[in-house]
């Protein structure tokens, strides 16, 4: 494909800076106006990765830690497909996840929260799509739990995810969540996006077909990514 | 029409670092964490570290922050197809940094990058295109870093702000010192010194 611009984001799809229920936006916030800019390469271009960089366990949140047994917790399976707004898959492109464990706990320093350490729960993974643009993740399903914004808030059960795409312009960070869960509609961060349909795009949704009888319940989790142009008009990115 | 809508951005979050950097999260797990090493051994050009604070409003460190850098080779090739110019061996032009926890400083060793094509025959100054992302910033934010000993007059970009003066936001300032170069660039996510924040 010749270089083309990828379509604009559409920002009121997206939470906006400044979302005074999510405390921590409040002095996290631009208060200028974001400068526009046309594509250039410096945006059309980002890293590229191969097989290589990972190892084939990655993906696998309930071997990729083990300590001699498995994670506590609600087997789950989350997979989908990476996608661009044209409905195209995005082909060898990262995707990657970090999450509590079933009891809501994250394995990292910062985290004081009284629900223990899973010994055998490291609770980040990563992988490659393949050229359908398909990933899967083998994992628990992560605890809900206490954070501090308004005194009682929790956040519902959620994956993050990270992606990748073909250019910088297409970078993601995004969390998933599973249907059903009350906690949904009672979360600042997620009500930070303006829209119920967008706020839908991040709830993966039970996939009974992909369950695997009496070991793993499924989950489908489609991430949509920037589109871009297929043509180009007479504004080139390139002088030649 | 019938586009798919791109899925919304949620905040990184303050356990970033279990999925991006796990080591500093204090475990290990992967044999590889991403985005060490962005020039690789074999990259020509000057080596250069450079280093900053991530500011919020009240002018306080943000020492959860997490950035990542998109830059080309020091003759100004991206290791990506639609470039499709040669680079090093092992020259990925990514990488990933966060912050010390204590301070909120961060830094990364590269090599300084060269002019890379602009739009209509332009040429964009050297830079290097950051990503920035931490709990309390629902999208991330994309910025550049350019250098102080370079000629930036005629960067199509920099050219944009109105604000002549706000575009000094985008300029790391070098220093020299028996360790070797470093740049400066401090970044202020909010209030009269603001960094230009860009809609890519």
């Amino acid at each position: 494909m010749k270089p083309a611009e990828y379509y604009m984001r559409d920002r009121q799809h997206h939470a906006p800076a400044l979302t005074p229920e999510y405390k921590t936006s409040v002095t996290r916030s631009p208060q200028y106006a974001l400068l526009s800019l046309e594509n250039s390469l410096s945006e059309i271009t980002g890293p590229v990765f191969s097989h290589n960089d990972i190892d084939a366990l990655d993906n696998d949140l309930i071997k990729n830690y083990t300590h001699g047994g498995d994670p506590i917790g609600e087997r789950i399976i989350v997979h989908g497909r990476v996608l661009d707004e044209n409905a195209r898959p995005v082909p060898n492109t990262m995707v990657e996840i970090w999450q509590a464990n079933a009891g809501g706990r994250y394995r990292h320093k910062k985290d004081t929260y009284l629900a223990p350490i899973d010994p055998n729960f490291g609770g980040c993974g990563r992988t490659m799509t393949d050229a359908d643009g398909y990933y899967f993740f083998r994992t628990v399903k992560p605890g809900a739990y206490p954070w501090r914004n308004w005194v009682n808030n929790w956040r519902p059960a959620h994956i993050h995810v990270s992606v990748f795409g073909a250019a910088f312009a297409q970078r993601l960070i995004t969390q998933l969540y599973f249907e059903g869960d009350p906690l949904i509609a009672k979360c600042p961060i997620v009500q930070t996006v303006p829209d119920a349909e967008a706020i839908d795009q991040m709830v993966a949704k039970l996939d009974l077909n992909a369950t695997i009888p009496l070991d793993s319940i499924a989950y489908r989790f489609d991430i949509v990514l920037r589109g871009r142009r297929s043509t180009l008009f007479e504004n080139r990115l390139e002088g030649n | 029409m019938p586009y798919l809508k791109e899925t919304p951005s949620q905040t990184a979050g303050p356990y970033v670092h279990i999925g991006l950097a796990p080591k500093a999260a204090g475990f290990d797990i992967f044999k590889q964490e991403l985005g060490w090493d962005i020039a690789g051994p074999n990259a020509k050009g000057e080596r250069i570290r450079i280093e900053g604070c991530v500011y919020d409003g009240t002018g306080a460190p943000i020492k959860d922050v997490l950035l990542e850098a998109w830059q080309a080779n020091a003759q100004g090739h991206y290791a990506h197809p639609e470039d499709g110019r040669e680079v090093e061996d092992d020259f990925r032009g990514w990488g990933r940094v966060i912050t010390d926890f204590d301070t909120g400083l961060w830094g990364f060793e590269t090599v300084k990058p060269g002019a890379t094509k602009g739009r209509n025959g332009s040429t964009q100054a050297p830079h290097i295109n950051l990503w920035i992302v931490a709990r309390g910033i629902n999208l991330g934010l994309n910025t550049r870093l350019y250098f102080d000993d370079c000629d930036n007059s005629a960067d199509p970009v920099l050219n944009l702000i109105e604000q002549v003066h706000r575009r000094q936001t985008l300029i790391a300032t070098r220093h020299v010192s028996d360790e070797g170069v470093t740049y400066r660039f401090d970044i202020h996510i909010q209030g009269a010194d603001e960094t230009v924040f860009l809609d890519i």
